[in-house]
Protein backbone atom coordinates (compact mmCIF):
# COMPACT_ATOMS: atom_id res chain seq x y z
CA UNK A 1 0.00 0.00 0.00
CA UNK A 2 1.46 3.35 -0.88
CA UNK A 3 1.58 5.74 1.98
CA UNK A 4 -0.16 8.95 0.92
CA UNK A 5 1.89 12.12 0.82
CA UNK A 6 1.20 15.76 0.63
CA UNK A 7 0.31 18.37 -1.79
CA UNK A 8 -0.44 21.69 -0.23
CA UNK A 9 -3.36 23.62 -1.47
CA UNK A 10 -3.53 27.39 -1.48
CA UNK A 11 -1.75 29.20 1.31
CA UNK A 12 -3.13 32.00 3.44
CA UNK A 13 -5.59 33.56 1.14
CA UNK A 14 -4.75 37.11 0.20
CA UNK A 15 -7.18 37.15 -2.65
CA UNK A 16 -9.96 34.95 -3.89
CA UNK A 17 -7.85 34.23 -6.94
CA UNK A 18 -5.41 32.33 -4.76
CA UNK A 19 -7.94 29.78 -3.57
CA UNK A 20 -9.61 29.68 -6.92
CA UNK A 21 -6.26 28.81 -8.41
CA UNK A 22 -5.95 25.92 -5.97
CA UNK A 23 -9.40 24.74 -6.93
CA UNK A 24 -8.48 24.99 -10.57
CA UNK A 25 -5.30 23.10 -9.90
CA UNK A 26 -7.25 20.28 -8.27
CA UNK A 27 -9.82 20.40 -11.04
CA UNK A 28 -7.14 20.23 -13.70
CA UNK A 29 -5.53 17.25 -12.07
CA UNK A 30 -8.88 15.56 -11.58
CA UNK A 31 -9.66 16.12 -15.23
CA UNK A 32 -6.40 14.43 -16.11
CA UNK A 33 -7.26 11.39 -14.07
CA UNK A 34 -10.80 11.56 -15.34
CA UNK A 35 -9.32 11.12 -18.80
CA UNK A 36 -8.49 7.53 -17.99
CA UNK A 37 -12.12 6.91 -17.14
CA UNK A 38 -13.28 8.23 -20.46
CA UNK A 39 -13.60 11.94 -19.78
CA UNK A 40 -14.20 14.09 -16.71
CA UNK A 41 -17.35 12.96 -15.02
CA UNK A 42 -19.91 15.04 -13.23
CA UNK A 43 -21.01 12.21 -11.03
CA UNK A 44 -19.61 11.17 -7.67
CA UNK A 45 -15.83 11.47 -7.76
CA UNK A 46 -13.79 8.63 -6.38
CA UNK A 47 -12.13 9.86 -3.21
CA UNK A 48 -9.00 7.86 -3.86
CA UNK A 49 -8.44 9.92 -7.00
CA UNK A 50 -8.22 13.04 -4.88
CA UNK A 51 -5.69 11.45 -2.57
CA UNK A 52 -3.26 11.38 -5.48
CA UNK A 53 -2.35 14.93 -4.53
CA UNK A 54 -1.29 13.88 -1.09
CA UNK A 55 0.73 10.91 -2.21
CA UNK A 56 4.23 10.60 -3.51
CA UNK A 57 4.38 10.81 -7.29
CA UNK A 58 6.82 10.32 -10.10
CA UNK A 59 6.08 13.66 -11.67
CA UNK A 60 5.69 17.14 -10.28
CA UNK A 61 2.83 19.39 -11.18
CA UNK A 62 4.21 22.84 -11.83
CA UNK A 63 2.52 25.96 -13.15
CA UNK A 64 4.33 25.43 -16.44
CA UNK A 65 3.20 21.87 -16.95
CA UNK A 66 4.03 18.47 -15.62
CA UNK A 67 7.67 17.80 -14.90
CA UNK A 68 8.61 14.16 -15.24
CA UNK A 69 11.32 13.20 -12.83
CA UNK A 70 14.17 10.89 -13.84
CA UNK A 71 13.40 7.30 -13.00
CA UNK A 72 16.07 4.66 -12.58
CA UNK A 73 15.42 0.94 -12.75
CA UNK A 74 15.66 -0.65 -9.32
CA UNK A 75 18.87 -2.47 -8.59
CA UNK A 76 19.42 -5.32 -6.21
CA UNK A 77 21.90 -5.03 -3.39
CA UNK A 78 22.30 -7.31 -0.40
CA UNK A 79 18.98 -9.01 -1.00
CA UNK A 80 17.00 -5.78 -1.17
CA UNK A 81 15.54 -4.10 -4.19
CA UNK A 82 16.55 -0.48 -4.07
CA UNK A 83 14.76 2.02 -6.25
CA UNK A 84 16.68 5.25 -6.48
CA UNK A 85 14.31 7.05 -8.82
CA UNK A 86 13.50 10.57 -7.90
CA UNK A 87 10.00 11.28 -6.70
CA UNK A 88 8.14 14.39 -5.73
CA UNK A 89 9.05 14.11 -2.09
CA UNK A 90 12.71 13.53 -2.81
CA UNK A 91 12.66 16.63 -4.96
CA UNK A 92 11.09 18.72 -2.21
CA UNK A 93 13.46 17.24 0.33
CA UNK A 94 16.35 18.55 -1.75
CA UNK A 95 14.58 21.88 -2.20
CA UNK A 96 14.23 22.24 1.55
CA UNK A 97 17.87 21.31 2.10
CA UNK A 98 19.01 23.79 -0.54
CA UNK A 99 16.85 26.58 0.83
CA UNK A 100 18.04 25.91 4.34
CA UNK A 101 21.72 25.84 3.34
CA UNK A 102 21.49 29.07 1.39
CA UNK A 103 19.47 30.95 3.98
CA UNK A 104 21.30 29.71 7.06
CA UNK A 105 24.78 30.33 5.65
CA UNK A 106 23.83 33.78 4.42
CA UNK A 107 22.30 34.68 7.78
CA UNK A 108 25.30 33.36 9.69
CA UNK A 109 27.67 35.40 7.57
CA UNK A 110 25.60 38.52 7.95
CA UNK A 111 25.26 38.07 11.68
CA UNK A 112 28.95 37.57 12.22
CA UNK A 113 29.76 40.94 10.70
CA UNK A 114 27.81 43.03 13.17
CA UNK A 115 27.60 42.82 16.95
CA UNK A 116 23.85 43.39 16.88
CA UNK A 117 21.91 41.46 14.25
CA UNK A 118 19.21 43.18 12.24
CA UNK A 119 16.42 42.14 9.97
CA UNK A 120 16.04 38.50 9.09
CA UNK A 121 19.22 37.69 10.97
CA UNK A 122 17.58 39.03 14.09
CA UNK A 123 14.61 36.73 13.63
CA UNK A 124 16.87 33.77 13.02
CA UNK A 125 18.91 34.56 16.09
CA UNK A 126 15.75 34.85 18.16
CA UNK A 127 14.80 31.31 17.22
CA UNK A 128 18.32 30.01 17.81
CA UNK A 129 18.52 31.62 21.23
CA UNK A 130 15.07 30.28 22.07
CA UNK A 131 16.17 26.77 21.19
CA UNK A 132 19.32 27.16 23.19
CA UNK A 133 17.80 28.64 26.32
CA UNK A 134 14.44 26.93 26.46
CA UNK A 135 15.14 23.56 24.89
CA UNK A 136 18.77 22.51 24.93
CA UNK A 137 20.10 23.90 28.19
CA UNK A 138 17.09 23.14 30.45
CA UNK A 139 17.02 19.56 29.20
CA UNK A 140 20.69 18.77 28.83
CA UNK A 141 22.55 21.28 30.93
CA UNK A 142 25.69 22.90 29.63
CA UNK A 143 26.56 19.69 27.79
CA UNK A 144 23.65 20.47 25.55
CA UNK A 145 25.52 23.22 23.81
CA UNK A 146 27.58 20.61 22.04
CA UNK A 147 24.45 19.21 20.38
CA UNK A 148 23.06 22.56 19.33
CA UNK A 149 24.10 22.21 15.66
CA UNK A 150 22.15 18.98 15.35
CA UNK A 151 19.10 20.35 17.12
CA UNK A 152 19.06 23.55 15.12
CA UNK A 153 19.53 21.72 11.83
CA UNK A 154 16.70 19.35 12.66
CA UNK A 155 14.39 22.13 13.68
CA UNK A 156 14.90 24.30 10.64
CA UNK A 157 14.97 21.39 8.22
CA UNK A 158 11.66 20.02 9.49
CA UNK A 159 10.23 23.52 9.53
CA UNK A 160 11.21 24.28 5.94
CA UNK A 161 9.91 20.92 4.75
CA UNK A 162 6.60 21.48 6.51
CA UNK A 163 6.25 25.00 5.15
CA UNK A 164 6.99 23.93 1.60
CA UNK A 165 3.83 21.85 1.75
CA UNK A 166 1.73 24.92 2.38
CA UNK A 167 2.68 26.88 -0.72
CA UNK A 168 0.78 26.24 -3.95
CA UNK A 169 2.16 23.36 -5.99
CA UNK A 170 4.32 22.38 -3.06
CA UNK A 171 4.48 19.17 -1.09
CA UNK A 172 5.69 18.39 2.40
CA UNK A 173 8.38 15.78 2.34
CA UNK A 174 7.57 15.13 6.00
CA UNK A 175 4.28 13.70 4.83
CA UNK A 176 6.19 10.68 3.66
CA UNK A 177 6.85 8.16 6.41
CA UNK A 178 10.22 7.31 4.91
CA UNK A 179 11.42 10.87 5.45
CA UNK A 180 10.26 11.03 9.05
CA UNK A 181 11.66 7.56 9.63
CA UNK A 182 15.02 8.81 8.41
CA UNK A 183 14.83 11.77 10.78
CA UNK A 184 13.84 9.47 13.63
CA UNK A 185 16.71 7.09 12.89
CA UNK A 186 19.15 9.97 13.03
CA UNK A 187 17.57 11.12 16.28
CA UNK A 188 17.91 7.59 17.66
CA UNK A 189 21.60 7.50 16.78
CA UNK A 190 22.25 10.90 18.35
CA UNK A 191 20.32 10.01 21.50
CA UNK A 192 22.27 6.79 21.98
CA UNK A 193 25.55 8.46 21.11
CA UNK A 194 24.97 11.23 23.65
CA UNK A 195 24.02 8.68 26.30
CA UNK A 196 27.11 6.57 25.60
CA UNK A 197 29.31 9.64 25.59
CA UNK A 198 27.94 10.85 28.94
CA UNK A 199 27.73 7.54 30.72
CA UNK A 200 30.50 5.51 29.19
CA UNK A 201 29.71 2.34 27.30
CA UNK A 202 29.78 0.11 30.38
CA UNK A 203 27.31 2.19 32.37
CA UNK A 204 25.15 2.57 29.29
CA UNK A 205 24.84 -1.19 29.03
CA UNK A 206 24.30 -1.44 32.77
CA UNK A 207 21.37 0.93 32.50
CA UNK A 208 19.89 -1.38 29.93
CA UNK A 209 19.46 -4.03 32.60
CA UNK A 210 17.34 -1.70 34.69
CA UNK A 211 18.98 -2.48 37.98
CA UNK A 212 17.19 -5.78 38.65
CA UNK A 213 18.56 -9.08 39.87
CA UNK A 214 20.66 -10.81 37.23
CA UNK A 215 18.18 -13.66 36.94
CA UNK A 216 15.66 -11.25 35.46
CA UNK A 217 18.06 -9.96 32.83
CA UNK A 218 16.73 -12.15 29.98
CA UNK A 219 13.33 -10.53 30.46
CA UNK A 220 14.56 -7.07 31.25
CA UNK A 221 17.11 -6.49 28.53
CA UNK A 222 14.84 -7.13 25.51
CA UNK A 223 12.19 -4.92 27.05
CA UNK A 224 14.69 -2.14 27.66
CA UNK A 225 16.07 -2.45 24.15
CA UNK A 226 12.55 -2.30 22.78
CA UNK A 227 11.96 0.76 24.92
CA UNK A 228 14.93 2.41 23.26
CA UNK A 229 13.16 2.16 19.94
CA UNK A 230 9.68 3.27 20.93
CA UNK A 231 10.62 6.89 21.55
CA UNK A 232 12.09 7.60 18.09
CA UNK A 233 9.25 5.59 16.58
CA UNK A 234 6.80 7.89 18.30
CA UNK A 235 8.72 10.89 16.97
CA UNK A 236 8.48 9.49 13.45
CA UNK A 237 4.79 8.71 13.61
CA UNK A 238 3.82 11.95 15.29
CA UNK A 239 5.46 14.15 12.68
CA UNK A 240 4.28 12.02 9.76
CA UNK A 241 0.69 11.73 10.87
CA UNK A 242 0.40 15.41 11.80
CA UNK A 243 1.62 16.58 8.41
CA UNK A 244 -0.30 13.97 6.45
CA UNK A 245 -3.52 14.41 8.39
CA UNK A 246 -3.61 18.14 7.86
CA UNK A 247 -3.17 17.83 4.13
CA UNK A 248 -5.71 15.03 3.84
CA UNK A 249 -8.24 17.23 5.59
CA UNK A 250 -7.54 20.05 3.12
CA UNK A 251 -7.81 17.73 0.12
CA UNK A 252 -11.00 16.21 1.48
CA UNK A 253 -12.66 19.56 2.04
CA UNK A 254 -11.73 20.82 -1.39
CA UNK A 255 -12.82 17.48 -2.81
CA UNK A 256 -16.30 18.11 -1.45
CA UNK A 257 -16.60 20.66 -4.23
CA UNK A 258 -16.04 17.92 -6.77
CA UNK A 259 -18.27 15.46 -5.02
CA UNK A 260 -21.11 17.92 -5.33
CA UNK A 261 -19.97 18.76 -8.81
CA UNK A 262 -20.76 22.46 -8.80
CA UNK A 263 -19.06 25.72 -7.92
CA UNK A 264 -22.00 26.86 -5.84
CA UNK A 265 -20.91 24.83 -2.85
CA UNK A 266 -17.40 26.23 -3.11
CA UNK A 267 -17.90 28.88 -0.45
CA UNK A 268 -18.22 26.50 2.51
CA UNK A 269 -15.24 24.25 1.90
CA UNK A 270 -13.00 27.10 0.82
CA UNK A 271 -13.63 29.08 3.98
CA UNK A 272 -12.96 26.00 6.08
CA UNK A 273 -9.79 25.36 4.11
CA UNK A 274 -8.57 28.88 4.81
CA UNK A 275 -8.98 28.23 8.52
CA UNK A 276 -7.29 24.87 8.31
CA UNK A 277 -4.38 26.35 6.39
CA UNK A 278 -3.77 28.70 9.29
CA UNK A 279 -3.90 25.72 11.62
CA UNK A 280 -1.46 23.89 9.36
CA UNK A 281 0.90 26.83 9.54
CA UNK A 282 0.81 26.66 13.31
CA UNK A 283 1.18 22.89 13.31
CA UNK A 284 4.21 23.15 11.00
CA UNK A 285 6.07 25.22 13.58
CA UNK A 286 4.72 23.26 16.53
CA UNK A 287 5.68 19.85 15.20
CA UNK A 288 9.20 20.96 14.37
CA UNK A 289 9.53 22.33 17.90
CA UNK A 290 8.04 19.20 19.48
CA UNK A 291 10.41 16.95 17.53
CA UNK A 292 13.43 18.91 18.69
CA UNK A 293 12.16 19.28 22.25
CA UNK A 294 11.52 15.57 22.64
CA UNK A 295 14.88 14.70 21.12
CA UNK A 296 16.64 17.00 23.54
CA UNK A 297 14.53 15.59 26.39
CA UNK A 298 15.58 12.05 25.58
CA UNK A 299 19.18 13.12 25.21
CA UNK A 300 18.94 14.90 28.54
CA UNK A 301 17.71 11.72 30.22
CA UNK A 302 20.77 9.90 28.99
CA UNK A 303 23.15 12.68 29.90
CA UNK A 304 21.77 13.08 33.39
CA UNK A 305 21.99 9.37 34.02
CA UNK A 306 25.69 9.78 33.46
CA UNK A 307 26.21 12.56 35.93
CA UNK A 308 27.88 11.42 39.14
CA UNK A 309 25.25 12.83 41.50
CA UNK A 310 22.30 12.06 39.18
CA UNK A 311 21.23 15.65 39.57
CA UNK A 312 17.79 16.73 38.48
CA UNK A 313 17.03 18.49 35.22
CA UNK A 314 17.27 22.15 34.55
CA UNK A 315 20.32 23.35 36.44
CA UNK A 316 21.62 26.76 35.68
CA UNK A 317 19.73 27.89 32.65
CA UNK A 318 21.26 30.97 31.16
CA UNK A 319 18.43 33.40 31.69
CA UNK A 320 19.09 36.16 29.26
CA UNK A 321 15.55 36.77 28.16
CA UNK A 322 16.49 39.33 25.58
CA UNK A 323 13.24 40.77 24.38
CA UNK B 1 -20.72 -8.42 4.40
CA UNK B 2 -17.74 -8.11 2.08
CA UNK B 3 -14.36 -7.88 3.71
CA UNK B 4 -13.87 -4.43 2.22
CA UNK B 5 -17.02 -3.18 3.87
CA UNK B 6 -15.87 -4.43 7.26
CA UNK B 7 -12.62 -2.58 6.76
CA UNK B 8 -14.38 0.69 5.99
CA UNK B 9 -16.71 0.21 8.93
CA UNK B 10 -13.81 -0.46 11.26
CA UNK B 11 -11.97 2.58 9.95
CA UNK B 12 -14.94 4.82 10.57
CA UNK B 13 -15.63 3.53 14.07
CA UNK B 14 -11.93 3.64 14.87
CA UNK B 15 -11.62 7.24 13.78
CA UNK B 16 -14.63 8.22 15.88
CA UNK B 17 -13.25 6.50 18.98
CA UNK B 18 -9.90 8.15 18.39
CA UNK B 19 -11.46 11.58 18.32
CA UNK B 20 -13.42 10.83 21.50
CA UNK B 21 -10.21 9.90 23.27
CA UNK B 22 -8.33 12.93 22.00
CA UNK B 23 -11.18 15.29 22.80
CA UNK B 24 -11.51 14.01 26.34
CA UNK B 25 -7.79 14.13 26.99
CA UNK B 26 -7.16 17.57 25.57
CA UNK B 27 -10.35 18.86 27.18
CA UNK B 28 -9.19 17.83 30.63
CA UNK B 29 -5.81 19.32 29.86
CA UNK B 30 -7.29 22.63 28.79
CA UNK B 31 -9.55 22.72 31.85
CA UNK B 32 -6.59 22.28 34.17
CA UNK B 33 -4.65 24.94 32.28
CA UNK B 34 -7.53 27.43 32.51
CA UNK B 35 -7.89 26.80 36.20
CA UNK B 36 -4.19 27.27 36.81
CA UNK B 37 -4.17 30.49 34.79
CA UNK B 38 -7.14 31.75 36.74
CA UNK B 39 -5.54 31.06 40.09
CA UNK B 40 -2.18 32.55 39.20
CA UNK B 41 -2.33 34.86 36.19
CA UNK B 42 1.36 35.67 36.22
CA UNK B 43 2.33 32.13 35.21
CA UNK B 44 -0.29 32.02 32.45
CA UNK B 45 2.41 32.16 29.78
CA UNK B 46 4.29 29.13 31.08
CA UNK B 47 1.04 27.27 31.60
CA UNK B 48 0.06 27.99 28.03
CA UNK B 49 3.39 26.68 26.74
CA UNK B 50 3.14 23.46 28.72
CA UNK B 51 -0.46 23.06 27.64
CA UNK B 52 0.46 23.28 23.98
CA UNK B 53 3.29 20.81 24.38
CA UNK B 54 1.07 18.32 26.20
CA UNK B 55 -1.66 18.78 23.59
CA UNK B 56 0.81 18.03 20.81
CA UNK B 57 1.90 14.86 22.58
CA UNK B 58 -1.68 13.69 23.07
CA UNK B 59 -2.39 14.43 19.45
CA UNK B 60 0.63 12.36 18.51
CA UNK B 61 -1.00 9.33 20.09
CA UNK B 62 -4.24 10.22 18.34
CA UNK B 63 -2.54 10.29 15.01
CA UNK B 64 -1.11 6.80 15.51
CA UNK B 65 -4.64 5.49 15.71
CA UNK B 66 -5.70 7.69 12.82
CA UNK B 67 -2.90 6.35 10.64
CA UNK B 68 -4.10 2.81 11.34
CA UNK B 69 -7.64 3.80 10.41
CA UNK B 70 -6.40 5.29 7.15
CA UNK B 71 -4.48 2.11 6.38
CA UNK B 72 -7.64 0.09 7.08
CA UNK B 73 -9.73 2.27 4.83
CA UNK B 74 -7.42 2.18 1.86
CA UNK B 75 -5.93 -1.27 1.99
Amino acid sequence: MSIPAIQGSADTVQSAGDTLHAVQDTLHAIAEHGGTHGGPEKGPVDFTELLHHVQDAKEIDTPLGILHLPQFPPFHAAGLTIDMSITKHVFFLWCAALILCVVAIAVARKNSRRPVPTGFGNLFEMVVVFLRDEVAVPNMGSAGLRYMPYLLTTFFFILVMNLLGLIPWGASATGNINVTAGLAIIAFVVIQASAIRAQGFGHYLAHLTGGVHWSLWPIMIPIEILGLFTKPFALCMRLFANMLGGHIVIVSLLGLIFVFGSYVVALGPVSFVVGINFLELFVAFLQAYIFVMLTSLFMGLGIQAGEPAHGGPGHGTSDDHSS
Amino acid sequence: MQPNALGYLAAGIGAALTVIGAGLGIGKLAAAAMEASGRQPEVAGQVRTSMIIAAALIEGATFFALAICIILAFK
